[in-house]
């Protein structure tokens, strides 16, 4: 692409936010009743990692593992690339975080601990990804049916993702952070480049991620004996 | 009145004279749009067309889809004829085709579309997948977007035209972008159209693009006339001047849609809206009177003030 400094985000946006709060309209009306079934997959995920972190793990990977790819199979490439040909490139994206969770399921390589610094930073994220961003939309005046659910819509699923992230430990667990962070990073600025104020919650969900992330680090550097 | 033989050449010589003067024709075909000639043919065609960046890409929402029909309806009743699409926008090319197949097929369309795909073998391809989107037996008009690959792509479409499977060429930019370029073109290549943007803000164009595209006789095509909706958001709280009246116009849209049609080398502007109302207030622009140089900088410095 030549002069490529004179391009804003806005060159890049294909749509207008009328048919993008449209299209979770129609999703939402094509899916439903499934909304109960991923949220309680959530809730699962959630009182698993909090009652049972010892034992929890291959099945709060697979969960996810299944949420990312049908997701990715049903959002983003049967709906959204009917509006965005990119998203037929971000779709391949999310069935490789799904082969990389079902993976994890697999090999055992994630793992979750009872009481870690900055577990309640992970517990609001995963709570805003089941609970609040669904009133998101009512509370901007969209009403409920375009309502983001979680195991529905990208946003919710990712940002749910990223708080069960930041409760595990593993050797996969780097790998499986770039997807959802580039998630966020695209999905903040499409919603920024619309002028929808729900681009701050993208974004807060992938800073509050970053600063348990910090407070983790930091507090286990401060607890190690020193030498 | 009488026709005496000297009346006579006197109408004659004064219809020449404005005509060479101002190369619009006040035909009252279609109701009272005016209609420029394309210089290569001089086919005449209304000069508001319709775009479709955006405001066409709704997917496969069957309500939006509806009312993307309506609009097009809207322009066709009007008296307008040139749709312009693109493979880069969505799915604006199955939303025009839906369209089309409603409304029985128009005969007045002229469809422009684009080929953008920086493989040259592949645009050959891309061009027929593009024409059974929008179910019509040829292009009138197919131009590189954004000058993607135009070397190749210009001379698949110069075959395309020899061999009459499309009427026209053309070369398309944005926003200012890559004008040296689009001027080599113009000088070097026998293209039909060449479509840019501009508007009472945007003016780079009057500098060199568009009198070149006179003095080569060159079909220009203007895009985001509106700033893609930032103009008219920007003014919609402003009073209109009371001196628009003189023009016909009622809103600030008509009146910036006057401002670019004005000018001579401009042969159509392609407002894009989702709205029936506004696809009838940007015909309407193109009826009535047309500013003059003196109406037109002051209708630019009025907006440069607001």
């Amino acid at each position: 692409m030549s002069e490529w400094w004179t391009y804003r985000a806005e060159d890049f946006l294909l749509f207008s936010p009328r048919v993008y709060w449209r299209m979770f309209e129609l999703h939402n009306a094509a899916l439903w009743p499934l909304h109960f079934v991923t949220f309680d997959a959530g809730l699962i995920i959630l009182l698993l990692i909090a009652w049972r972190p010892g034992s929890s793990a291959r099945w709060v990977a697979s969960i996810l593992a299944m949420l990312w790819i049908f997701v990715g199979w049903s959002f983003l490439w049967n709906r959204y690339t009917t509006i965005n040909w990119v998203a037929a490139y971000i779709a391949p994206a999310f069935f490789v975080e799904g082969t990389l969770l079902l993976i994890a399921a697999l090999s055992g390589a994630l793992a979750f601990e009872k009481r870690r610094p900055g577990d309640w930073i992970a517990y609001l994220i995963l709570g805003f990804a089941l609970l609040g961003q669904p009133l998101l939309a009512p509370l901007q005046g969209r009403g409920w049916a375009s309502s983001e659910v979680f195991g529905i819509a990208p946003d919710p699923t990712v940002i749910g993702t990223l708080g069960v992230l930041l409760l595990a430990r593993g050797r996969l667990v780097p790998w499986l952070l770039p997807i959802p962070v580039l998630w966020c990073l695209l999905s903040g600025l499409t919603l920024q480049t619309m002028g929808e104020p729900q681009a701050w919650a993208t974004y807060a969900g992938l800073a509050l991620a970053a600063l348990g992330w910090i407070w983790r680090i930091v507090r286990q550097r401060g607890s190690l004996p020193v030498a | 009145m009488r026709t005496t033989r000297r009346t006579f050449v006197q109408a004659s010589l004064a219809a020449t004279a404005a005509a060479t003067l101002l190369p619009i024709s006040l035909h009252a075909q279609q109701g009272r749009l005016i209609r420029r000639p394309i210089p290569s043919s001089r086919e005449e065609i209304p000069i508001v067309g319709l775009g479709t960046w955006i405001t066409f890409n709704v997917g496969d929402d069957p309500a939006l889809r509806n009312e993307c029909a309506g609009v097009m309806a809207a322009f066709f009743e009007a008296g307008g004829r040139m749709i312009d699409s693109s493979p880069m926008y969505g799915s604006s090319q199955p939303v025009v085709g839906y369209g089309l197949q409603k409304l029985g097929r128009p005969q007045a369309l002229f469809s422009a579309d684009k080929v953008w795909t920086s493989s040259a073998a592949a645009g050959p391809t891309q061009i027929e997948q593009s024409r059974r989107y929008w179910g019509v037996p040829k292009f009138d008009l197919v131009q590189v977007h954004n000058l993607l690959t135009w070397k190749p792509h210009l001379q698949t479409l110069f075959q395309m035209k020899a061999s009459g499977t499309v009427r026209y060429v053309g070369i398309t930019t944005s926003e200012g972008r890559r004008h040296d370029l689009i001027e080599q073109i113009m000088r070097s290549e026998p293209i039909d159209f060449v479509q840019f943007s501009y508007n009472v803000v945007d003016r780079e164009a009057e500098a060199r693009l568009l009198p070149l595209a006179s003095e080569r006789g060159i079909a220009v095509i203007v895009n985001r006339p509106f700033r893609q909706g930032a103009l008219t958001e920007r003014l919609k709280n402003k009073p209109l001047p009371e001196w628009a009246a003189e023009l016909g116009a009622s809103s600030w849209a008509e009146l910036m849609l006057k401002f670019i049609l004005a000018h001579p080398a401009v042969t159509v502007a392609i407002p894009a809206t989702t709205r029936v109302d506004h696809v009838r207030e940007n015909l309407s622009a193109a009826a009535g009177p047309m500013p003059d140089t003196a109406m037109r900088q002051r209708i630019a410095a009025h907006v440069k003030a607001l």
